[in-house]
């Protein structure tokens, strides 16, 4: 293997529990969300022991340590995606609101009736909903990429439909559920090309793969801490430079204005314009020590180990009969593997597994227009990480064939 | 081993004995549950007494969903409407014979829901039914 998942998982405490007396813990829901590493947690714990404060207004010692350990946070996550300067990095609570505030403060300023917003058909509701949502305030109409049988994006539609103009593409890196890692780079300079601009739901690709912001040339892109290592409650929405200094604020608020009068304000600088109240601090604390571990393994030695692991999974996975998993190749998805076993319903598959221990997420994965475009209401799914091991996807295997047994 | 996949609810799951749908019917109706699309229909005949006489499920979805359902209307025939309504969760779940954690619940109140719905002759199927 391409990472020492043994020595990576001794960093785990989570690892240490049992299930159930006796019941070690298969987890294969890190794509939900992922387990915690020893050093993010401790980052977080030191943080409310000994630097606890208010950021940014202090001037006493610890909001002084406070406000530095915050921004030390937002300098590291900007490195890790490399992005050209840390203001460009904005904490939110989450991917979700993240692409929210994009489709709010950029959306209702830049957008009008008869506009086009093109999104693709696997998103996840979080890059949907919103859409939807600026759509209805501003008249906007929607329109999508459809995806292939072999869960793929249909670049060819998508070259057709760019020739309608729209205004903004938005569309996920990795699909939460098939897995397909989409030719961001390629669909992004073609949405340029045709005088678009583009906002990149990375939830799933940053915590998985080697992610440059500027290689890439999104003009947006959203992503949230817990998918990878870090605490719930941050996220980040990335933005270039010019388009968050032409964007109203989101949120108002303390720390988003410079000055407040009785009937006015002047909005703060970026990155703070768009940061109101009492931000996550101590879970930016946490972030920065996620991207730590992430950078001390590499990136690449991430994704070659999760390459690794999907291979292997749909490998044995195709081998049961009566288990069709979808999306495609190992090649060309990250470490998910959503999947029907005939005859069983996949809270069945799911709740039949727990009882082994073996974590894995069953329904539509807020996919549900995906599942509705494969005919199916809900997949099981099993989805790998940094820790994850071949041995495990064995127990998934073994796991499935009782499943079978017990309904026979 | 699975406490939750008891022998009946698989065996209910796979020879289903009161699946089906009557026509004519005095009381239908259906819901479904969003999350994993879990679909039940229930059709009553009620006879001059008040009395479900005959009844009869519908549906796709989890083991337990469609097991809770087949157990559930098989459970009603004989019984007056006025019965029908005050069945709880409990009682429900002491047909099932096991414990559920909060998502499995709402696979196996669906059927519940729905047949008091119908037999109340309310418009939509509220969680407020089964609690």
């Amino acid at each position: 293997m391409t990472l020492d998942t043994l020595r990576i998982r001794q960093d785990f405490p989570i690892f240490e529990r049992q299930v159930r007396p006796g019941v070690p813990l298969v987890y294969l829901d890190s794509t939900a969300t992922t387990q915690k590493p020893q050093s993010v947690l401790r980052a977080m714990d030191e943080f409310y022991r000994r630097s606890n404060a208010n950021i940014h207004r202090g001037v006493h010692t610890l909001a002084e340590e406070a406000t530095a350990l915050y921004e030390a946070a937002r300098q590291k996550v900007a490195a890790f995606i490399h992005a050209a300067d840390a203001r460009q990095v904005i904490f939110t609570r989450n991917a979700s609101e993240a692409i929210n505030l994009a489709a709010y403060a950029w959306g209702r300023a830049h957008l009008k009736a008869g506009d086009l917003i093109l999104l693709t058909e696997m998103e996840h509701h979080s890059n949907l909903v919103p859409w939807q949502m600026l759509a209805a305030a501003t008249g906007a109409s929607l329109d999508f990429v459809p995806v292939t049988d072999d869960g793929l994006l249909d670049l060819d539609a998508y070259r057709s439909l760019l020739t309608r103009q729209p205004r903004l593409v938005a569309f996920t890196h990795m699909s939460n559920v098939l897995g397909t890692i989409n030719p961001a780079a390629e669909m992004i300079r073609l949405a340029h090309a045709a005088g678009a601009r583009t906002l990149v739901d990375a939830a799933q690709s940053v915590p998985h793969l080697p992610v440059d912001v500027q290689a890439l040339d999104a003009d947006f892109l959203a992503f949230s801490a817990h998918k990878m290592l870090g605490p719930t409650g941050i996220g980040v929405l990335y933005g270039k430079r010019d388009l968050l200094e032409s964007m109203p604020p989101f949120l108002g608020g303390g720390d988003m204005i410079k000055t407040v009068h009785l009937r006015d304000f002047v909005p703060n600088e970026l990155p703070h314009k768009f940061e109101a109240g009492t931000p996550a601090i101590a879970e930016a604390v946490g972030f920065g020590a996620a991207v730590d571990y992430l950078s001390a393994l590499g990136m690449d030695a991430v994704a070659a180990h999760e390459r690794e692991i999907i291979a292997y999974a749909l490998e044995r996975l195709e081998e049961i009969r009566g288990v069709r998993v979808f999306g495609p190749p190992a090649e060309q998805r990250g470490g998910v593997a959503s999947f029907t076993l005939e005859g069983v319903h996949p809270h069945d598959v799911a709740q039949i597994l727990d009882t082994f221990g073996i974590a894995v997420r069953a329904g539509h994965h807020c996919a549900q227009p995906l599942h509705e475009k494969f005919g199916i209401p809900a997949t099981t799914r099993a989805s790998f990480y940094v820790y994850s091991t071949k041995e495990e996807v064995d127990q998934l295997v073994e796991g499935l064939y009782r499943v079978k047994k017990i309904f026979g | 081993m699975e406490d939750l996949y008891r022998e009946i609810i698989i065996d209910r799951y796979k020879n289903p004995q009161y699946r089906g749908h009557l026509d004519p019917h005095d009381i239908s109706f259906e819901d479904d549950n969003p999350l994993c699309g879990d679909h039940i229909e229930v059709t009553l005949r009620v006879d001059a007494e008040g009395r479900v006489s005959e009844a009869r499920f519908d549906g796709k979805g989890c083991a337990i969903s469609q097991a809770s359902a087949d157990l559930l209307i098989e459970s009603i025939i004989g019984k007056s409407l006025e019965e029908v309504k005050k069945m709880t969760k409990q009682d429900l779940l002491d047909l099932l014979g096991i414990e559920l954690g909060p998502v499995r619940l709402k696979c196996a109140l669906l059927s519940l829901k729905v047949l008091k719905a119908g037999v109340y002759g309310l418009g939509e199927a509220s969680d407020e039914l089964v609690e």
